[in-house]
């Protein structure tokens, strides 16, 4: 009769666990290569400095190059609703928040629930067009490889289970956040060994650029 | 022993006036979410009730759910109620003892075969019958053979609903609720560590008034009693959707009410009448005494995690996964490197160098 508390109770405990642990060996074994196998030596004449172009481009990346958003603007505009709406859902949500201050020892305010709603909504609904967006767009389905599927489901899955979880729609509620946890896991397993890797691998591919570019001397 | 006098007549005999009946019967109408023209119906019901037998079964319990209902406030029409069931059998209230108690329960349940009421408060032992017994039967023959001839059972508390405390890992007695091991009476989970004396009087009155048991969610508890989350009915949820938490138990937000999930509430998980039907006599109920909802009348409150932790908190040691995988990371990325290294250096070793002298030998 409690198999929904049982349910729950595993995927908080043991479940977040394992999960936790694969993330985490794999996030850190990843970056470490990286970092370990590092770049060629340049044997020109540095014409500027590394440091300072690197870590402006990983800020000036951020704006949105106006030549891809005329080719493909719903590229761009899906893209940043669905990750602004996303950061806004993981990491301004107090119940998120508290399990980062338990993780990490410290935490930061949150934002009112129905803020944190809408946000989740918007989100729920970018990744729904950009998947309409990947299956109608022939350029998009001729690049698009199955790992890109996984990644949308696994991406996908929290946002609804969590969105269904905060307005019970669900009966009865352990399931749904076990469900929502479960989803989770799911994510932290994949994400080493995918292209949600990204998340990191995205400043320090940023860095490169800029710091390659600043050693020539131009700008980045 | 049941007798023939109506539950009407026990309770003119104790001076409850006709108003004070009524009343009654349009709170439990309302309690219960039953239109207002259910009440004369209820009424009437009520007034041509015979008091049941019910017979009261404590296994591994601790009395806390006996003395949330007879200690719960001063005698109101639900007491009375409950005082005029025919309650008999129940080891702490019974002046009985030894044998002749032993006897009451059977002559009891002979009496009244397939027409008692069975009550049970605590969980029923498995892994050694010896672990609980009274007046030497094993709680598990003592629960199947007065099952046997009952109307219908209500497990009272999380204990006999869903196992509770002695179930609470690692559960050293085999504890398991009254539902794993009767399965053919209807049963009614009345959970909460200890439930609310209002619920049981209400299951009581339904099943006086109706000759049946309420509706039931999918925990077997009565669905108009926990049909609602303790966090969706709290009147500190304002404070929640406006982000506004207590951080310590003494701070300001704890002075100004607001809401208790950073101090480990349990509310949005917890489905129970606390927040509207409150406790001692409506005075108040945890929530408002500023302590966080314990979720206990959920099955596994006891191992879902630490009760000043919130409720998105995981049961393990996050902390020491993200170090140990860290660590475990730094380390095979240690190997991996070292690796790369070799492949690296292999490369370099095999490469030859090409002159153009050799590249135009080679045209």
């Amino acid at each position: 009769m409690s198999e929904p508390m049982d349910f729950l109770l595993l995927v908080r405990g043991t479940g977040f666990d394992v999960a936790l642990t694969i993330f985490v060996i794999g996030v850190v074994l990843r970056l470490f290569e990286i970092f370990s196998l590092g770049r060629g030596v340049n044997l020109a004449e540095p014409r500027g400095r590394e440091f300072g172009p690197g870590m402006r481009t990983i800020l000036t990346r951020n704006v949105p190059d106006p030549h891809t958003f005329r080719r493909q603007p719903l590229t761009v505009v899906i893209g940043y609703l669905f990750h602004i709406g996303l950061l806004i859902s993981l990491l301004l949500f107090v119940p998120h928040i508290e399990l980062f201050k338990e993780t990490f020892g410290f935490g930061w305010p949150g934002l009112a629930t129905p803020i944190v709603d809408a946000a989740a909504v918007i989100t729920i609904i970018a990744l729904l067009a950009a998947l309409w967006h990947r299956a109608s767009n022939p350029v998009m389905r001729r690049i698009t490889r199955a790992e890109d599927w996984l990644v949308w489901l696994a991406t996908f899955l929290p946002m609804l289970t969590g969105y269904l979880a905060y307005h019970r729609m669900v009966d009865p509620y352990p399931l749904i956040l076990g469900l929502h946890l479960l989803s989770v896991e799911l994510l932290l397993v994949l994400f080493p060994f995918t292209k949600l890797m990204h998340t990191f691998t995205l400043f320090i591919a940023r860095w490169y650029n800029g710091a390659m570019n600043g050693y020539r001397g131009v700008q980045s | 022993m049941a007798n023939s006098k109506t539950l009407g007549e026990s309770l003119r005999r104790h001076g409850v006036t006709r108003r004070g009946f009524l009343k009654f019967c349009s709170a439990t109408a309302s309690l219960m979410a039953l239109p207002p023209t259910m009440v004369p119906a209820i009424a009437a019901a009520l007034e041509r009730a015979k008091r049941p037998s019910v017979i009261w079964l404590s296994f591994q319990e601790c009395t806390g759910c006996t003395e949330s209902l007879t200690r719960s406030h001063a005698p109101t029409v639900e007491s009375l109620i409950f005082d005029h069931v025919s309650l008999d059998y129940h080891h702490t209230l019974q002046v009985a003892s030894g044998e002749a108690a032993e006897a009451a329960r059977e002559a009891a349940m002979h009496e009244n075969q397939g027409g008692y009421l069975l009550v049970v408060d605590g969980s029923i032992p498995l892994a050694d019958p010896g672990y609980s017994t009274i007046a030497g039967i094993s709680n598990v023959d003592m629960l199947r053979e007065t099952a046997a001839g009952a109307a219908a059972i209500i497990a009272v508390g999380t204990c006999a609903a869903f196992g509770g405390l002695p179930k609470a890992d690692p559960n050293p007695t085999g504890a398991v609720p009254v539902s794993e091991i009767i399965r053919d009476k209807p049963i009614v989970n009345v959970s909460g560590c200890p439930p609310i004396p209002v619920v049981i009087t209400g299951v009581l009155a339904h099943f006086l008034t109706f000759g049946a048991l309420p509706e039931l969610d999918r925990y077997g508890r009565p669905m108009v009693f926990y049909g609602q989350s303790i966090h969706d009915r709290c009147y500190r949820r304002p404070f929640y959707d406006k982000g506004l938490f207590a951080e310590t138990f003494d701070d300001e937000g704890a002075r100004k009410g607001w809401c208790l999930y950073k101090m480990g509430c349990k509310g949005p998980m917890t489905y129970n009448a606390c927040a509207t039907a409150k406790w001692n006599n409506g005075t108040g109920w945890p929530v408002e005494a500023g302590h966080g909802c314990l979720g206990c009348s959920e099955p596994d409150f006891w191992d879902a995690g630490g009760f000043y932790n919130a409720l998105s908190i995981p049961t393990s040691d996050v902390t020491g996964t993200v170090v140990t995988g860290a660590v475990a990371g730094a380390a095979l990325g240690a190997a991996a490197a070292l690796l790369n290294r070799g492949t690296q250096g292999e490369a370099r070793e095999k490469h030859a160098t090409v002159t153009v002298d050799d590249l135009e030998k080679g045209v």
